[in-house]
């Protein structure tokens, strides 16, 4: 596609162009063309999204199961801490059962938070990360403030070629 | 050679697949494998959950994507069973099929017939009980296949669990959807036995240390929408233990979705007081929440009362949230004592004596005392019993069976107030005739105990481990025309043949002295059919007089037959002889015999409608 420029042409230069429009029914013909209304565009269908897919799911299995996006997507400010705990209710036992389901959750630590811990020679930085005063070599030794969490057994179920997994919630229309 | 036996329980709301490898020379033990079952759990998206909810339902054409309900195994499937046929269904109830097995033994409608969704509306394409019953096969045997590449279903021993209470009609329509589903030569087992053989097999060999000879188990069944009892004696012969399952009680449509919905009708109403209207997706996840609800009360008993929260329809969740609660109390007044209340032994269920004319929707349970009916059938069950030789004899000459065990099942009995509130009522019974008190087997999969029992007992038949004994529960009669002089306006009474003993065992042939009965060629001929669970005594020939008004006989839909007019004119009558028998796989069958010649026709038991 090339770029266009776009021209304004002055006020004589307009005038002008009427007195060619009056006299040439075949530039009419064309001007008429031009400045009808445009054909509604045809609704362009979207290749599914594929790479996001499995990340899309999960979000929309959070919204299924626990109402997660419904439960963001709302302006908590102008609730009150009863209504907002009521639907935090329903995130927590929906989004809690959507988890089990596709995973198993434990801890990176098995100790209790709080518990003086060792941080051996060779540890895995990303399992485990230090805060504090960070100087010298491991062994560490140092106070457990978060366990941490890892995903074990992961159950993805298989997705399908046919559905756009960015419909996280489908607008349900009830007939009568 | 089959290489597995498969074990599968085709249950009213919940369906299970379990699976044995035949070679195997020991008992599976905690290694019992349960199927993973494929299902669409939303539109594109499909899961393999260990169990199947038996649900089926009929979209729209437009309703979904284009192969959006596609299955591993079938790509263009618009069958749309299980996991989100139930969800869904429940914000479409005129598609949703459910309960499909409860209406396969209702005698009051043509159960091959396409009546479900039950009034649905006419654009709704209706299927019959016997073909959702074979869709629901259909898959199962599917995703079966898939998982265990390449091995066919039919080539292995496949074992196929019905109620205890299931008669003849329900039994011959279950083996005829497993072969609509490609399932021939399938085995019948009745549920409470299965979950005996699953707790033998959990158990291995220590089984025999908390069963002793002369013992009585009552296996009791709550599943999600029928309730079921049996009782098995354990006795011996020649120094060997044996099992003999003596008695079946009847089917009564009273089960763990009764208890979920008496929660939520009660909260529903306080809501309804407090100017909250749910609408019908609503209280159906009020439904579901209280299910929840009183498992969390059940399961601790610290716990006092405990929220409820049925979300909004509408993407306004704060603020749209309706809340309530579920006290204690609540839920120990409404289940514990509402269904399971401490009643006497001699306390019988409220009845409405069934006319089965007019009778169409599902035939529910008018009482949900569970037990009342509990305490109907060992009071029944004693009198028909009395002079029986394989009650043990510690048990002779009691107003009621005194069981010594007893083996819950179903979803129900996970809350232990329940099991302990059914102990407690059995034994304060047996405590008025004191009798020891029974005690509690455990160790089972209360909801996958009768599909891994099934996949046992095939393993059982090959001639391993201990195999119940019983035969069938309930004794067959052929109405017969009274021979008394007409009176107009009255019907003749309608004496009762016995055609198959009580007690016939798989295999088994029974001999009706000869009758004078005849069959027109080129006409149907029928015969109105009946039943009994307590008449153990009667032999075939023997006659009931006025089966109609008798009690302990219930009326069955017809069984009929057609002789073809080939050699005989049409028209002609030719005297025939009753032969009853029980297949290898458990159903009955009744044969006329030509007399004095070598004539043989199947009575067909008919599935349609009653007169």
């Amino acid at each position: 596609m090339t770029n266009e420029v776009e021209v304004t042409p002055g006020f004589f230069q307009r005038l002008g162009l009427a007195f060619r429009v009056l006299g040439d029914a075949a530039l009419a013909g064309k001007l008429l063309k031009l400045t009808a209304a445009p054909e509604p565009a045809k609704p362009v269908s979207v290749p599914a999204e594929k790479a996001h897919a499995s990340g899309l799911f999960v979000l929309g299995t959070l919204q299924e199961e626990g109402r997660l996006i419904d439960f963001l997507q709302q302006d908590v400010v102008s609730f009150s801490d009863e209504e907002v705990g009521a639907a935090a209710r329903v995130v927590h036992g929906g989004c809690k059962k959507a988890l089990q389901r596709l995973a198993s959750l434990t801890p990176v630590l098995k100790e209790a938070e709080g518990d003086n811990v060792i941080v051996p020679t060779g540890f895995d930085s990303q399992r485990i990360r230090l805060t504090g005063n960070v100087s010298g070599q491991p062994p560490y030794r140092g106070v457990l403030k978060h366990h941490g969490w890892t995903a074990t057994d992961l159950k993805f179920p298989s997705l399908s070629e046919s559905i756009d997994y960015r419909v996280l919630a489908p607008a349900e229309v009830e007939l009568s | 050679m089959a290489r597995y036996s498969i074990g599968i329980d085709l249950g009213t709301t919940h369906s299970a697949v379990s699976s044995f490898e035949l070679p195997r020379e020991t008992v599976r033990g905690h290694e019992q494998s349960v199927l993973q079952i494929a299902q669409v759990v939303k539109p594109g998206t499909v899961d393999e959950l260990p169990l199947l909810p038996s649900f089926l339902y009929l979209p729209n054409k437009n309703e979904f994507p284009d192969g959006s309900l596609a299955l591993p195994w079938n790509k263009k499937s618009d069958d749309l069973i299980g996991d989100f046929a139930r969800s869904h269904g429940s914000k479409v109830p005129a598609r949703l099929v459910s309960s499909a097995k409860s209406w396969l033994c209702h005698p009051g409608v043509d159960r091959s017939a396409p009546i479900l969704p039950w009034q649905a509306p006419p654009d709704v394409e209706k299927v019959s009980p016997l073909e959702a019953s074979a869709r629901y096969l259909r898959h199962l045997r599917t995703a079966w296949e898939h998982k265990y590449h390449g091995e066919k279903l039919h080539e292995q021993e496949v074992v196929l669990t019905v109620p205890a209470s299931f008669d003849a009609a329900a039994r011959d329509l279950t083996t005829q959807a497993a072969m609509q589903a490609g399932l021939e030569n399938i085995v019948l087992l009745e549920e409470p036995q299965a979950a005996l053989y699953a707790w033998i097999e959990a158990l291995g060999e220590g089984f025999r240390k908390q069963l002793k000879i002369g013992e009585v188990i009552l296996v009791i069944d709550v599943g999600g929408g029928t309730t079921d009892f049996s009782l098995i004696a354990v006795t011996e012969k020649k120094g060997d233990i044996h099992l003999t399952r003596l008695a079946v009680g009847d089917h009564i449509l009273l089960g763990g979705d009764n208890m979920d919905l008496t929660l939520a009708h009660t909260l529903n109403q306080r809501l309804l007081n407090e100017g909250k209207k749910l609408d019908q997706w609503q209280f159906h996840s009020l439904t579901y929440a209280c299910r929840e609800a009183k498992e969390r009360v059940f399961n601790d008993s610290k716990i006092k009362k405990t929220p409820i929260a049925v979300a909004s329809r509408g993407s306004a969740l704060i603020g749209g949230t309706i809340k309530t609660e579920l006290t204690r109390e609540e839920v120990e007044e409404l289940l514990t004592d509402g269904f399971f209340p401490k009643t006497k032994i001699n306390e019988m269920p409220v009845t409405t004596r069934r006319t089965g004319f007019a009778q169409m929707a599902l035939p529910y349970a008018p009482d949900p005392a569970i037990t009342k009916h509990l305490a109907a059938f060992l009071t029944h069950q004693a009198k028909a019993l009395t002079g029986n030789s394989e009650l043990p004899a510690a048990l002779k000459g009691k107003s009621f069976i005194h069981p010594t065990a007893i083996l819950f099942n179903g979803g129900v009995f996970k809350a232990e107030t329940l099991r302990e509130r059914v102990v407690d009522a059995v034994n304060s019974w047996l405590r008025v005739e004191n009798g020891e008190p029974a005690k509690e087997l455990q160790g089972i999969d209360l909801d996958l105990a009768v599909a891994r029992g099934a996949a046992y007992y095939g393993w059982v038949r090959q001639g391993h481990g201990i195999r119940i004994r019983g035969g069938t529960a309930r004794a067959y009669y052929v109405g017969v025309e009274a021979a008394v002089p007409a009176v107009p306006g009255f019907e003749p009474p309608i004496n009762a043949l016995c055609v198959a003993p009580f007690g016939m065992e798989e295999g088994s042939e029974a001999q009706i002295p000869p009758q004078e009965f005849g069959l027109v060629v080129g006409e149907p001929t029928r015969f109105r059919f009946f039943s009994s669970s307590l008449r153990r005594q009667d032999k075939p020939g023997d006659v009931i007089a006025d089966a109609a008004r008798d009690e302990e006989l219930e009326e069955l839909s017809p069984i009929e037959t057609s002789l073809p007019a080939k050699d005989s004119k049409a028209g002609n009558f030719i005297p025939v002889n009753l032969q009853a028998m029980v297949t290898e796989l458990g159903t009955l069958e009744l044969r006329c015999l030509e007399k004095n010649g070598s004539g043989r026709w199947k009575l067909e038991l008919n599935v349609r409608m009653k007169e």
